[in-house]
């Protein structure tokens, strides 16, 4: 039994039919968003299940998972958080203010928390460059932006996601 | 047919068919240009930038429409700005190319030099060492030295099993994708792919079992580097330190034309080994691929398992004997025997050995029987293709009718040929009683009721694809025994010939009957007069002199295994000691079809010839020559001393062999795309075919042939607590070709009983659940699988894969308890 | 009323409000079209508005359009939302506060070329916009303006979003289309072409947020109009992201053939910490560096001058700002480190060419090279032009070679160490 489909079948239902009748496969990209927001990575359970729903191989669906940066097919911490150093934003100081995050939290960029709440990463340019430094928040099936940060309000915000989590984990109980 | 086109590269004029790319062009006149990516047999993606070429195209006036011309009366030719790949680029009239300027060396030197950064350039110890188009490459435009610092070049896993048969060497790998490109393209099994991207593009599978699929052997041919190669032939030889044999794979009615590679080794006591099996250019055969059971299961002959002498019973045991004695107790009690011989001869001999053999048979007045579970032969001598016809032609306007056969697991080949013709257009009805890959690619599927496919045969040109079948300038037909016992073949044939005849197509060109043998050689079990017989248990069993070569009965079924205890003499010429040769009075040791020569005939009616690729052992003789030898005794004169002559002594006799000879058939000509001559071609492998195209036989006359008819419907009737029990073929069965090639041994068909889950729960089956399946009184422990597939009532067994079932039947599957089981093999 | 043309979000609060758009005149250019005016119509109103794409390459905008075969459907519309390029932030400004406007030009541009369906591409970084617009699709499902039979004509239309997933070379617009179908964003041969062979293997057209964004002006106002804003080759405003060293950043709609000067020291406040300015990137990372000399400076910003005078392409105007402080060797480093990581791995001299590069140009910035170093980067970075499969590639070498040439001393002050 396919468990995703069960699970999701009117959301992969809209989602199918954005594409012409009959073409299955441009719905994999929002499929993976779709099993990665239930989980926070691709499990390789569900991505057979894609596949199938798909009428494509597991190794196609493997194939876009390894191009797109944004999916993951590892658990991560349950944020990632993804501070742009490119060109413009490092001219702004964005290097720094990564460095002094993790050495904040006590990780190596790439690392994740002790807790498992927080990855961080650099990535490459987010289009907010006249609000460096910033970074994206990946995680819960949503991607925020935080512009115009500082090492104190990343750190404030990390103290905020940490109790979310708390919460959720509390309702979800 | 396409337009000419006229255009001049490196100053020498080649005119080709419109719609040829740059790169081939220039192949046609022995101009290399030289590529990566690129494969004739691929649709071109232009992603290596090896083929980088100047091209300069006629400058047009426009307002007149008119060339412009220079005053010297040449027409002006305009270059582009930048360099343009000769691989994706169709010539048009009167293009200049230029592959040899500097500026076009120079681009093949940059590119070859980013190719080799992270190339770890470990050729003395690659197995494509010698027959590798980026050494090749580097040899012609590579540098001496190397600007790329060593430290920094990507270090990568150069083991990789990307499944059982595959290994990837992640750091020879190009990214070209030409194996990607292959399994999507053209065999639909894209099941490796690419992952991540930039510099770290590796190739993957996520497939269950690893890269999962019966082509996958090909991408080690077609592979540019030494990145895939193959669990068999790995780290097995050097290409320079190999001699080659044209051979013929013998495991399907196709015939793919194949090369052996061989090499005197060591480890074999400087006996000369096969190092691998590949296929040979025969763009009417195979093109240049061939299924990982022809290229794997080749092991059964240098298996430690061969007969290696005569044996002859003394009492109950067998014992090594001379061939003098064992030919001449042989023919003694061939002699005493006279009518009472019978002769079954299968489509594993070659059609040298069943001539001898039906000589041999004849003569003594004995009863020669083709040993085959399919009928229809004689109207396929009628209604098959044309010579001169091609799959390959087979496109628009033209109607595939695949009827009985799950042809990518019994012929894969094909199913890749009509796959193709579909691609340019060909329209697909396929006919069967459960789903196959062929539907996917039909423009129709029939599903018809299991024993009523002859009577969808007949239906159809009263059906909705009535029109476009009668209209189709062709129409080929494939049939099959997909659940069909041998009577029901033969309806089947005659029913597919009374559709050729009534729409018209019967007897054109691309148009006609293919069946799909069960044996590499059973049409030439047909050509040679071995039909086979109705009663065979009782004539079996009533035979004074049994003579069974290439064939194991008793193994095939219990009635025929309990008839063999009631013949009288039973002699056996064979690779084995199979269930059959255990029981016989004589058994003859046979040489192996890489040992020996001789010609088979394919299921398209191509009679093409194979060579010797080892020395033959010691101590063994070919089929024909113990035939010959035995007659000798008898006072017949058989050819023996070379199959050749037997071929000669056959051509004249049987009509449509006449005039053929084995030069004739070692013909070559001019194939297109070039991908066998490595003068001019970059694939890798090198697929030469200089040993020959083979001949098809013309049809026989129609004259005072009728087609049979009779009763169309045999389907079962199995009562509520029965299963009607159908027999079909895998590809990867327990026979004993395929048993002995230990890499396959995790794909191989069980002993499993397919039945639809609404069936099972009717019968109080569960899957996994181990039952007795009576068959012809014996009966056999099986698994139930559950697969919605099947129908409902039906159970689908697979052929050759423990459980000797020949022809559907009617059976009580009963859970293992009590006393059920009436009588368990062990 | 509004000063800007674009951005008029930026003196109409909450128009990224259905109903303040519409109280402000939105989707009267899109009825007025399908009520009064013909495709074809449409499609000369914009190519005589000589609108050019601003997605970077700056092609008429109509005359693309009309390549599409009428013999062939369906047709698609794709609207380019993947603003990547770094330095670019024009696009995403739009989406979040003008979004209407957005749809309505690409709705305009599906009618003209008689697509029923268009997909907006975003990347996936946008998650919040894509969940935005698809808000503000449904509403215009709600209101009538989306749907079947518009406006009581034939004509009907489906507008879907798709979201990327970090990829920078899926805004080529090959690799966009490539994406959407579910395939790794990797660019495809050329020809065919889109506009024949597009979406599905269907015609389509591809057009950037900002040169859909343009359409309702245009089919409201006229073409004439539209062509008293700007230069003559190059009408209309375009909005220019400024970022790096420079006091003001941010997104600047002014005409097209506004100077590099007022942009820089009217608007964008001038240079930081008394420094003075030492170059200037005109279209993102993938721009040559250009010495901002007062020859620069002066330089109007259009398609044209910048070509003629720089050298340089305007792109989709994304000034970059480099002050005396940069070390422009540090400079060639990250964006060489860029492209190496959006390098989508198809053709060798790309591939291998930026993974080659950014060793030699990590070791020059990190101070690891021996001075050969700099002459090896610059053939590197020169053998890969010319040679690529698509302009991604190309784009890797242009700060190279540019940076090198110009400023040769950066390199040297870091070998030599
Ligand atoms: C590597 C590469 C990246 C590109 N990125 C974008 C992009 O992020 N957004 C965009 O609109 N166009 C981008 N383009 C340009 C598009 O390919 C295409 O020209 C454009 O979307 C056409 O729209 P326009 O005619 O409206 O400008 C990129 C081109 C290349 C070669
Ligand atoms: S230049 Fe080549 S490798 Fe680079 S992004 Fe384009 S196609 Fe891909
Ligand atoms: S690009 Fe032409 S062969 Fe690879």
């Amino acid at each position: 039994m396919n468990e995703f489909f069960v699970q999701n079948t009117e959301a992969i239902q809209k989602i199918l039919s954005a594409y012409p009748a009959g073409n299955k496969r441009p719905a994999v990209m929002p499929l993976l968003y779709l099993a990665q927001r239930t989980n926070g990575f691709i499990q390789k359970k569900t991505l057979d299940e894609i596949a199938e729903i798909l009428e494509i191989t597991p190794t196609e669906v493997a194939s876009i998972v390894g191009f797109y940066t944004l999916y993951h097919d590892e658990p991560g911490g349950r944020y990632h958080l993804q501070v742009c150093t490119d060109l413009p934003c490092a001219l702004r100081g964005a290097d720094r203010f990564l460095q002094d995050l993790c050495d904040n939290l006590g990780i190596k960029v790439g690392e994740t928390t002790a807790d498992g709440l927080i990855t961080i990463e650099e990535v490459k340019c987010l289009a907010g460059c006249h609000h460096a430094p910033l970074f994206q928040v990946q995680g819960d099936g949503d991607i925020s932006y935080h512009e115009d940060q500082t090492v104190d309000a990343a750190m404030q915000l990390i103290a905020e996601l940490k109790k979310k989590a708390a919460e959720r984990e509390g309702t979800n109980a | 047919m396409p337009k000419d086109i006229t255009l001049t590269i490196d100053g020498q004029t080649v005119t080709a068919p419109a719609g040829t790319l740059v790169v081939d062009a220039a192949k046609r006149i022995g101009i290399n240009i030289p590529v990566f990516c690129y494969h004739p047999k691929l649709e071109p993606v232009g992603m290596c930038r090896m083929c980088l070429v100047e091209i300069g195209r006629p400058v047009i006036d426009r307002t007149t429409n008119n060339p412009v011309f220079e005053a010297d009366g040449k027409p002006k030719i305009q270059f582009g700005p930048k360099l343009e790949t000769a691989c994706t680029t169709p010539i048009s009239e009167g293009m200049v190319v230029v592959g040899l300027s500097d500026k076009v060396k120079a681009a093949r030197k940059d590119v070859l030099e980013f190719l080799l950064t992270s190339h770890p350039l470990d050729c003395p110890i690659c197995d494509k060492g010698g027959e590798c188009p980026l050494q090749n490459q580097t040899l012609e435009y590579g540098s001496a030295d190397s600007r790329f610092l060593l430290d920094e070049k990507m270090r990568l896993s150069k083991h990789v099993p990307l499944g059982d048969l595959i290994f990837l060497d992640r750091e020879r790998c190009i990214q070209c994708a030409r194996c990607v490109r292959f399994q999507t393209e053209i065999v639909d099994d894209p099941v490796i792919g690419f992952y991540n991207r930039g510099r770290k593009l590796e190739i993957i599978t996520d497939s269950q079992p690893g890269f999962d699929s019966i082509f996958s052997g090909n991408t080690t041919d077609i592979c540019p580097v030494g990145a895939l190669t193959t669990a068999d032939f790995r780290f097995g030889a050097r290409p320079w330190e190999m001699n080659n044999a044209a051979s013929l794979c013998t495991h399907c009615p196709v015939g793919c034309n194949t090369t052996i590679n061989v090499r005197r080794e060591a480890k074999t006591g400087g006996n000369v080994s096969i190092k691998r099996i590949m296929p040979r250019q025969n763009e009417t055969v195979n093109e240049i691929w061939m299924c990982d059971k022809g290229r794997f299961a080749y092991h059964f002959a240098d298996s430690p398992d061969r007969l290696k002498n005569p044996l002859i019973r003394k009492g109950s045991e067998l014992f090594q004997t001379t061939w003098t004695e064992a030919l001449s107790a042989a023919s003694e009690k061939i002699k005493q025997a006279g009518s009472g011989l019978v002769t079954l001869a299968s489509g594993r001999l070659t059609n040298e050995d069943i001539y001898n053999l039906r000589k041999l048979t004849e003569t003594q007045g004995g009863t020669f029987i083709g040993y085959s579970r399919m009928a229809g032969g004689e109207i396929v001598n009628r209604f098959g293709m044309l010579p001169g016809s091609n799959l390959g032609d087979l496109g628009k306007d033209s109607v595939i009718v695949v009827v009985s056969s799950d042809l990518h697991e019994e012929a894969p080949i094909w199913w890749l040929r009509v796959r193709e013709a579909v691609k340019r257009g060909a329209v697909l009805i396929s006919i069967s009683i459960r789903p196959t890959r062929l539907d996917k690619i039909a423009a129709k599927t029939l599903r018809v009721e299991p024993g009523r496919e002859a009577l969808a045969v007949d239906a159809i040109l009263t059906g909705d694809m009535a029109d476009i079948v009668k209209q189709a300038k062709h129409l080929l037909v494939f049939y099959g025994s997909d659940g069909l016992g041998r009577k029901a073949t033969g309806q089947l044939a005659a029913a597919c010939a009374r559709l050729l005849e009534t729409s018209g197509h019967a007897r054109r060109i691309n148009s006609g009957l293919i069946p799909v043998w069960e044996r590499g050689n059973t049409q030439g079990l047909w050509d040679m007069g071995a039909h086979p017989a109705d009663q065979i248990v009782e004539r079996i069993a009533s035979a004074r002199v049994l003579l069974v070569a290439g064939a194991d009965p008793a193994n095939d079924d219990p009635m025929m295994e309990r008839a063999l205890e009631k013949t009288e003499f039973l002699i056996v010429q064979d690779l084995f000691a199979t269930a059959t040769a255990r029981k016989a009075d004589i058994v003859f040791p046979v040489l192996a079809f890489t040992e020996r020569e001789g010609t088979y005939t394919s299921g398209e009616r191509r009679v093409q010839r194979f060579y010797p690729a080892v020395p033959a052992p010691e101590g063994l003789k070919a089929d024909y020559e113990i035939a010959a030898e035995m007659g000798a005794e008898l006072g017949l004169a058989l050819e023996s001393s070379a199959a050749s002559l037997v071929f000669q002594q056959l051509a004249a006799e049987i009509p449509q062999y006449s005039g053929l000879t084995y030069p004739l058939l070692a013909k070559t000509s001019d194939q297109w795309p070039i991908v066998g001559r490595p003068d001019v071609y970059f694939g890798g492998t090198s697929y030469a075919n200089r040993q020959g195209l083979g001949i098809h036989l013309p049809l026989l006359p129609l004259e005072d042939f009728e087609i049979p008819s009779g009763d169309l419907d045999m389907s079962l009737h199995p009562d509520a607590h029965e299963l009607a029990v159908y027999p079909v073929t895998r590809l990867l069965d327990r026979g004993i070709t395929v048993t002995t090639s230990p890499l396959l041994a995790s794909r191989l068909a069980q002993a499993d009983l397919f039945i639809h889950p609404a069936t099972a729960r009717k019968m109080f089956l569960n899957a996994d659940m181990q039952v007795m399946l009576p068959v012809d009184g014996a009966a056999y422990p099986v698994r139930i699988v559950l697969d919605e597939t099947v129908p409902e009532g039906a159970a689908l067994i697979p052929r050759s894969a423990g459980v000797p079932i020949h022809e559907p039947q009617v059976a009580q599957v009963a859970p293992p308890v009590g006393d059920h089981a009436s009588r368990v093999r062990s | 009323m509004s000063a800007y043309i674009l951005y008029r979000h930026r003196d109409i609060p909450n128009l990224n409000q259905l109903d303040v758009y519409q109280k402000n005149g939105g989707f009267e250019a899109i009825k007025k079209a399908i009520k009064t005016m013909s495709p074809a119509a449409v499609l000369n109103e914009v190519k005589d508005s000589g609108l050019r794409g601003r997605g970077g390459a700056g092609f008429p905008t109509g005359m693309k359009w009309s390549f599409l075969p009428g013999n062939l459907w369906p047709h698609y519309v794709v609207a380019n939302a993947d603003e990547s390029e770094p330095g670019t932030f024009k696009d995403r400004e739009i989406l979040e506060s003008n979004p209407f406007q957005f749809l309505e030009g690409l709705m305009l541009a599906a009618y003209a070329v008689q697509a029923n369906d268009a997909y907006i591409y975003l990347r996936g970084e946008f998650w919040q916009i894509a969940r935005r617009l698809d808000t503000c699709i449904e509403e215009l499902y709600a209101e009538g303006l989306l749907g079947d039979k518009l406006f009581g004509t034939k004509y009907s239309l489906r507008l879907h979003t798709h979201l990327g997933a970090g990829a920078y070379i899926c805004g080529e617009e090959t690799a966009l289309l490539e994406s959407i179908e579910g395939h790794l964003g990797q660019p495809r041969l050329r020809p065919p072409f889109p506009a024949t062979f597009g979406l599905f293997g269907k015609p389509t057209v591809i057009n950037n947020v900002e040169t859909l964004t343009n359409l309702p002006p245009i089919i409201e106002k006229g073409a004439a109009w539209f062509k008293t804003l700007g230069t003559e080759k190059s009408p209309g405003v375009k909005i220019f992201s400024l970022s790096g060293c420079v006091n003001k950043p941010g997104n600047y709609e002014l005409p097209l053939g506004t100077t590099f000067r007022e942009l820089i020291f009217t608007h964008g406040g001038g240079i930081p910490d008394g420094r003075t300015i030492k170059a200037i990137m005109s279209a993102g990372a993938s721009s040559v560096i250009v010495p901002a000399d007062d020859r620069a400076l002066d330089t109007p910003m259009d398609y044209e001058s910048t070509q003629a005078n720089l050298n340089a392409p305007l792109g989709s105007a994304s000034v970059i700002i480099l002050d005396d402080s940069v070390n422009m060797a540090w400079l060639v480093n990250k964006t060489v480190h860029f492209f190496r990581h959006e390098s989508c791995g198809k053709c060798t001299p790309c591939r291998e060419g930026t993974y080659w590069m950014s060793h030699l140009t990590r070791r020059i910035a990190a101070g690891e090279a021996a001075p050969d170093d700099i002459d090896l980067l610059n053939i590197v970075a020169r053998q890969m032009q010319g040679k690529c499969l698509c302009a991604l590639g190309e784009f890797s070498t242009m700060a190279v070679t540019s940076g090198i040439e110009k400023f040769r001393a950066d390199f040297e002050k870091l070998v030599n160490h």
